[in-house]
């Protein structure tokens, strides 16, 4: 490492210069400007989803996404850590990560469907199905589930149009979740657990990450990980630019298609963090302001005094 | 020399086991006399470049002013009155305005190489300050309770899961990410942003690169 002989700042000649002043004009105008950016371009406000907008706009995928719910087949239902252990999560090269942290928010993804509709549905169908349900073995009810499911995509997910088949109670209780969704009573069954104020959503929001119905929206305003939606908001609002490099990584191979895309790009990310922080201590990397010199442009009047000198 | 760091204050000297004269003399010892609120600075100060660090600090202050007002009206208030949405508008264009001015800070000051003279921790402690700066602001973006919320939380929460902090850090639970928005990030933005600005004050600016005091 080659000593540094920078000189003490306060040894140097000075001018005058006002601090506070510069402060101050600097607070008006940035008042201005974010008052006048806000009167000109608002800020983006699309109402969150509701369960019973999904049930109504596509009740089709609520009743798949219940029965994949049951089948043990949606994405939630097959993740791993921190909801389950039915998956091995990623893997950052050789360290699941993912694994070490341990289940610390149990969610068991048939509990999105039977809980609610125990607790909330007087269907008297329904009420029958749960029986049902409850008195079957696993493999049972996994076979009822599976079978169902697997009609569905058949035929675009349109119960109407399933073929006759033996999958016992889950018909109806596909069908009774989407009749429970529509009274508008799904989410605070979900997020209540018996709580009065209940804030947390995480089981409401996997079961709606679970549907189509929520990507196809947010696709169709290009939200989607690989249209650089994770630095973008719905309509023309600028986002997050400051997560462009973090999104770039979806975009190219071999994060694209990779299987462990969000433990590699964060793996990347916290690595190229570590070395803009360190910078100072690298060598190479530190000397770029001199081999590229840029700061001849900022310190211009001094340089050309000194030469004078 | 640039600092007195280290060095024993009169009260430490006249006495060193009081817990209140070290402290004081800690404190006393952060910036050198006379250079917390300087009225001059070196020659060299005279660019453009230099305004973009008051320029980020001061909308940090319209940051959380916007944010305080928002937390007057509670959760719910930005989607039901046009004053609300209109401080949300401001608290939006604030924070953008903010990133904006601190990316052209950190690259002015890497151009400068700004970490010479000992400015280390001040370079470090403004990277990790911007890094903060982006979580604190997507905590943000997940307390907005939109449509934006769910579908950023559904994403984010698989980069998260698969590095394992989401099993402690739920971006699927709106209660704890805006706890986190407004009470635990903010205190340590706050928090660094005062270490930072202490540590330019100790240092001072840093000077051109070459420069030679003879010359």
């Amino acid at each position: 490492m080659s000593r540094d002989r920078t000189p003490d700042s306060h040894d140097f000649p000075t001018r005058p210069y006002d601090l506070v002043k510069e402060f101050v004009i600097a607070l008006i105008v940035v008042l201005v400007l974010s008052a006048g950016l806000a009167a000109i371009f608002s800020s983006p406000d699309t109402k969150a989803v509701t369960m019973s907008g999904w049930a109504k706009a596509n009740p089709n995928d609520l009743a798949a996404t219940a029965a994949g719910e049951l089948a043990g087949t949606t994405t939630s239902a097959g993740y791993g850590a921190p909801y389950n252990t039915n998956g091995d999560g990623q893997k950052l090269g050789p360290l699941p990560l993912q694994k070490w942290a341990g289940v610390r928010l149990p969610v068991n993804s048939a509990d999105l469907v039977l809980g609610p509709l125990s607790n909330a549905s007087d269907i008297p169908a329904v009420t029958a199905a749960l029986a049902t349900w409850k008195t079957a073995t696993p493999e049972q009810q996994t076979k009822w589930a599976t079978a169902y499911t697997d009609a569905l995509g058949k035929v675009d997910n349109d119960p109407a149009k399933v073929a006759t088949g033996d999958y016992g109670p889950v018909p109806a209780l596909s069908t009774g979740l989407v009749a429970l969704a529509k009274t508008g009573g799904l989410e605070g069954e979900l997020t209540s657990s018996g709580n009065f104020y209940g804030g947390d959503k995480t089981r409401s929001l996997l079961l709606l990450s679970d549907g189509a119905y929520l990507e196809d929206l947010a696709r169709a305003q290009n939200l989607g990980g690989d249209q650089w939606g994770m630095m973008n908001e719905a309509g023309n609002s600028p986002g997050q630019p400051w997560m462009w490099l973090y999104t770039l990584w979806y975009q190219i191979e071999p994060f694209k298609s990779s299987d462990n895309a969000d433990a590699q790009v964060w793996g990347i990310m916290m690595f190229l963090t570590l070395l803009l922080i360190l910078l100072p201590f690298i060598p190479g990397l530190r000397s770029i302001p001199r081999w590229i010199p840029i700061h001849r442009l900022v310190w211009r009047n001094y340089y050309r005094r000194a030469k004078r000198a | 020399m640039t600092t007195r760091a280290g060095e024993l204050s009169p009260d430490e000297k006249k006495d060193p086991k009081n817990w209140t004269n070290r402290l004081r003399g800690r404190l006393e010892g952060l910036v050198p006399p006379g250079q917390a609120l300087p009225d001059r600075q070196p020659v060299y100060v005279a660019s453009w470049i230099y305004v973009f660090g008051v320029l980020t600090l001061t909308s940090l202050v319209v940051v959380i002013a916007s944010g305080c007002v928002l937390s007057l009206g509670g959760v719910e208030w930005w989607h039901v009155t046009s004053l609300g949405h209109y401080t949300n508008s401001v608290h939006l264009w604030s924070v953008e305005l903010t990133f904006g001015f601190m990316v052209i800070h950190l690259w002015g000051k890497f151009w400068m190489a700004a970490w010479r003279g000992k400015r280390a921790m001040t370079w470090m402690s403004g990277v990790l300050l911007f890094a903060i700066s982006i979580g604190t602001s997507f905590t943000g973006f997940l307390s907005q309770s939109n449509f934006d919320s769910q579908w950023i939380a559904g994403q984010a929460k698989d980069g998260l899961n698969s590095v394992g902090i989401g099993a402690f850090f739920n971006v699927l639970n709106p209660g704890q990410m805006l706890l986190y928005h407004v009470v635990i990030l903010p205190l340590v933005v706050g928090l660094l942003t005062l270490i930072h600005i202490i540590l330019v004050r100790r240092h001072g600016v840093v000077p051109p690169l070459d420069a030679d005091l003879e010359g």
